[in-house]
Order: C-alpha cells, then sequence, then structure tokens
C-alpha cells in the first residue's frame, strides 16, 4: 500500500541547487518503496543552523511553524517528511519549544495570523531515515534489492544534525549503528572503525571560516582513507556538499591527494533496487563514484540465498 | 604603605538577570556547574577563547562587556555536542546562539566577524524570496571584502564552482531570479510582526 507524506525537500533540494542528486535518488528510492511524496504547497526555508543573528527567536520559529501550518491546511493528517537534516532539526525543534513554551506559541501564532495561518503543532515531523527504519524496517527495506553492493566499503559518516540533538530513536549519539545497517542492507561492507562517523564538518563555518572547517574535513575524510574506505555514505546535504566539494582546495592547500566519492544512503539504495547512474544523481557527483556507476550499469543478478 | 588597593567591584548579579530576561535559553544559564564537558566537546575548541563552560560563569561574574564583545559565541558549527553531553541538560548551543546574537543587537559583537556576517547574508538572502538562492549567497560570500578578494577567492575556488556548475548543482540564472515562495507578501507581514514581538521581548536593537 502506498504510504503518503507532506514532504518538506528544503533549499538544497531544488532543481539545480547543491543537493538536486540527493533529491533525484530519493525519488526514485521512494517509487521502489511505494512511498508518495506531495511537497509542502509554498514551503519556506527552516533558516538552517546560521540564521539565528538576523532571525533573533520569533521570527525564526514563525517561519518554520508556517510550514507546518501549510502541511496541516492541506496535506492534513499526514506526518511531515524531511530529507535535509537541517531542516528537520529546525521544524522538530520549533515544535518542540512551542509545547512547552506558551508565550512563545502565542507570538508565534500572531505572527502566522498576518498571512492568514495557524498552527496546530501535532503534525509528527521525520527525517527520511526515520520512515526507512521506523515506518519500513531494515527488513523492508532489503527486499526490493535486485542487486547487491557487494565488495565495497562505505565509512558512514553520519556527521551531526541527524544525530543531534535529537537522533534517531534507539540509537546513541557517540555511536549510532542505523547508517551501517541501511549499507548492510544493500549488501555493502560497513567500515565499523570508522572513527569520525561523528565529527563535524564545519556546517556553515565551511563559508565563514574556512580554514579550521577544513582542518575537520581533511580528518574526515582521512580516517576514511586509513580505514580502507573505497567511499564515504552521509545522510546529510551539507556534511555530502562540504566533505566533497572541499577535497580539492585541502589537496591544492595542503598537498594531500584526496578523491574520495561522498555519497548519500538514498543512491546506495536506488542502484540496489535496479536504478541507473541517472536515477540514483551519480551524476551529480563532484568526485565521481566510477565504481558504484559500474555496478548501476550491471546488468541485475537473480537473487541469492532467498 | 602606598594607597589603598583599588576597592573590588561590588558583586551584582545584573547582568545574569539581563541574559535571563533578554537572551534566547538565557534561563538556563545558573544551572550550569562549571563541569567543562561542553568546552571538550566543541571541535572549535582549539579556536575559541571563552568556552561556554567560561562564558556561563563570566555571565555571573557580571562581565558583561567581555560576554558581548567575545567572539567565541560566533565559533559555534552547530554540532550539538554539548548539548547532548551536558549532564545539566542545558541547551548550550541555543544559548550561545542567544548570546552571540544579543551582541549583534545591542551593537557590541565584533566588528569584523565573518560568521556573523555570513548569518546575516543568510537570513536576509533566504527571507528575500522565502527560499535560499544559493548563487547569489555564495557571490555575495565571494565578494564580502571588496571586489578585488572576491575575483581572488572565485578564482581559488573556480575548480569548485565549475564542478557544482557540471554536476548541475549550482545555477548562474539564479542570478536573474531563483526559487521563490509564492506568498512572498505573507512570509514578510510574517516577519514583520514576528520582529515587532521581539522587539517588545528584547528591546529595540542598538544602531
Amino acid at each position: 500500500m502506498t504510504k503518503e507524506y507532506a514532504f518538506y525537500p528544503g533549499c538544497s533540494s531544488q532543481l539545480k541547487a547543491s543537493a538536486s542528486n540527493y533529491l533525484a535518488s530519493v525519488d526514485s528510492m521512494c517509487r521502489t518503496l511505494d512511498i508518495k511524496l506531495t511537497p509542502i504547497p509554498d514551503w519556506n526555508c527552516c533558516g538552517a543552523s546560521i540564521s539565528y543573528a538576523g532571525s533573533g527567536e520569533i521570527a525564526r520559529h514563525a517561519l518554520n511553524a508556517r510550514n507546518f501550518a501549510l502541511a496541516e491546511k492541506h496535506l492534513p493528517g499526514q506526518d511531515i517528511v524531511a530529507t535535509c537534516a537541517a531542516c528537520w532539526l529546525n521544524a522538530r525543534e520549533t515544535q518542540e519549544r512551542l509545547a512547552e513554551d506558551h508565550v512563545l506559541m502565542r507570538d508565534t501564532r500572531a505572527a502566522l495570523k498576518e498571512a492568514g495561518l495557524d498552527y496546530g503543532g501535532e503534525t509528527p515531523v521525520k527525517h527520511m531515515v526515520e520512515v526507512l527504519i521506523e515506518d519500513f524496517g531494515y527488513d523492508a527495506l532489503a527486499a526490493p534489492v535486485v542487486k547487491p553492493i557487494e565488495g565495497l566499503r562505505f565509512a558512514g559518516y553520519v556527521g551531526c544534525q541527524t544525530n543531534r540533538p535529537f537522533g534517531i530513536a534507539g540509537e546513541s549519539f557517540e555511536n549510532p549503528l542505523y547508517l551501517d545497517r541501511l549499507v548492510e542492507t544493500v549488501g555493502a561492507e560497513p567500515v565499523a572503525e570508522y572513527d569520525q562517523k561523528v565529527a563535524c564538518c564545519g556546517g556553515a563555518l565551511a563559508f565563514s571560516e574556512p580554514e579550521k572547517s577544513q582542518m575537520q574535513i581533511r580528518a574526515i575524510v582521512e580516517s576514511a582513507y586509513d580505514h580502507g574506505a573505497d567511499m564515504i555514505v552521509t545522510p546529510c546535504p551539507l556534511c555530502q556538499a562540504n566533505v566533497e566539494i572541499y577535497q580539492e582546495e585541502i589537496n591544492r592547500r595542503q598537498g594531500t591527494k584526496f578523491a574520495m566519492p561522498v555519497v548519500y544512503y538514498s543512491q546506495l539504495m536506488t542502484i540496489a533496487y535496479g536504478g541507473d547512474a541517472k536515477d540514483a544523481g551519480l551524476d551529480g557527483q563532484m568526485i565521481r563514484a566510477p565504481r558504484l556507476e559500474e555496478i548501476a550499469a550491471a546488468p541485475a543478478s537473480p537473487r541469492r540465498g532467498i | 604603605m602606598s594607597a589603598a588597593a583599588p576597592k573590588p567591584a561590588p558583586y551584582g548579579n545584573d547582568f545574569l538577570r539581563e541574559v535571563e530576561e533578554r537572551v534566547e535559553g538565557g534561563d538556563w544559564v545558573r544551572m550550569c556547574m562549571q563541569c567543562g564537558v561542553c568546552a571538550g566537546s566543541c571541535p572549535l575548541g582549539p579556536h575559541w577563547e571563552h568556552s561556554p563552560q567560561k562564558i556561563f560563569m563570566m555571565i555571573r561574574a557580571g562581565k558583561r562587556d567581555e560576554v558581548l564583545r567575545s567572539d567565541s559565541m560566533w565559533m559555534c558549527t552547530s554540532c550539538y555536542n554539548c548539548i547532548v553531553r551536558c549532564p545539566r541538560k542545558l541547551p548550550i548551543t541555543t544559548i550561545i546562539h542567544g548570546l552571540a546574537t544579543y551582541a549583534h543587537r545591542q551593537g557590541l559583537a565584533p566588528r569584523v566577524q565573518p560568521t556573523r556576517d555570513f548569518s546575516l547574508q543568510f537570513w536576509g538572502n533566504s527571507t528575500r524570496t522565502g527560499r535560499v538562492n544559493e548563487m547569489k549567497l555564495t557571490i555575495g560570500l565571494y565578494f564580502r571584502d571588496g571586489l578585488v578578494a572576491g575575483v581572488k577567492k572565485g578564482w581559488s575556488m573556480r575548480n569548485a564552482a565549475l564542478g557544482l556548475l557540471r554536476a548541475k548543482r549550482l545555477n548562474p540564472l539564479e542570478l536573474l531570479r531563483g526559487h521563490e515562495c509564492e506568498d512572498k507578501a505573507g512570509i514578510q507581514r510574517i516577519l514583520a510582526k514576528a520582529y515587532e514581538l521581539e522587539d517588545a521581548r528584547r528591546g529595540k536593537p542598538v544602531a
């Protein structure tokens, strides 16, 4: 049966934006899993993690509450799902703060009223990973695999905001295991000893404090090499962009020779489900992932062992 | 005997009260037990002068100017390590963002602070149409320090930019028109009201 969600794609997932390849693979993955994503009509930016100085408290929460209000109005009864870590975090934070602070709730609703909207606050907001794990489960995710991604080792880079402060239920903040389990689900091998799993890539400070952030990114890539990973996999669009884009800058400045592909969990799942390189958004990699492209181009082998 | 030693400043908690009343998350500051786990958990720890732990004690010691003029709050990457590790469950990330914001509103934040500039640019960029225009955001950052610096920075990052263009993850046409919300007018009305309520609660921004 089709599962329907109110979809909050976020700015980076839009056409020709920095995570458009993430969206391509999510769309393909959802087709296989029979998930119907209906974008929240006229959704707006969550403010990411950097807006605070400009936004203050109320405006930030009001804009996040606007997305809830629009979802509740146009797509009632559907859980909201976000693919971006920051979108998900900000939406959840707003929901939590408004629930515990009645003054903030009053002010936020007063602001929303200016646009003829109201906030109910009852709609759950989930990260796509939560939908996969909680609404489907690893067995259901493994069922459609027609092309196991065998022979490749992935460093599961969970990063910060899909992991803290909310995280995925039942996982630890220091060593979450869900990404490794998703890697196993598609037939690949997770690098269990990858020690930068929950390190910070610098986030928005990759722009404003590039040298400091690039020290973080260097460690994240270096550890993947040191532990024999073929690629890094991540659930976060900013982790993906920072860790992929700045490798060349680090090479230029520090004489390293990094060329470590950084892909999304949804790209692995799309390929394992039989999608081609375009379905998986592999044409959107700055550092191409030829070994994944090869698997994507190969015919699906009959499933073994079942 | 020389003159008497200068009288120590009288101990007062005016600044603590100010923070509690006016800073987002500020009412948590007195809960800090000075264990230092936040200081040891911060990825940018080596780069800042005052850890959250120190900032919280400085607030309680009434060091208003030193706190609000500090560069340290602007080093927060929003990784939330400090929050999940704090044994007293202080929302440290929120408090640090709140202090940075308050310092900015009071006109006391460091004049040259790239993360503050980025914060203001991002918020302006994303609220103009309701959605981020990544192309304008990138260009704005490059040319923050003027034309020459911008061209230099753009040149040094040209391969990254070209790579993103090739991968169709950066769109030069966004300079003309990017992604937008339909109800831009409604968003502006929401913001105007929110700013009005924020000013009433925290005082109007200085300058």
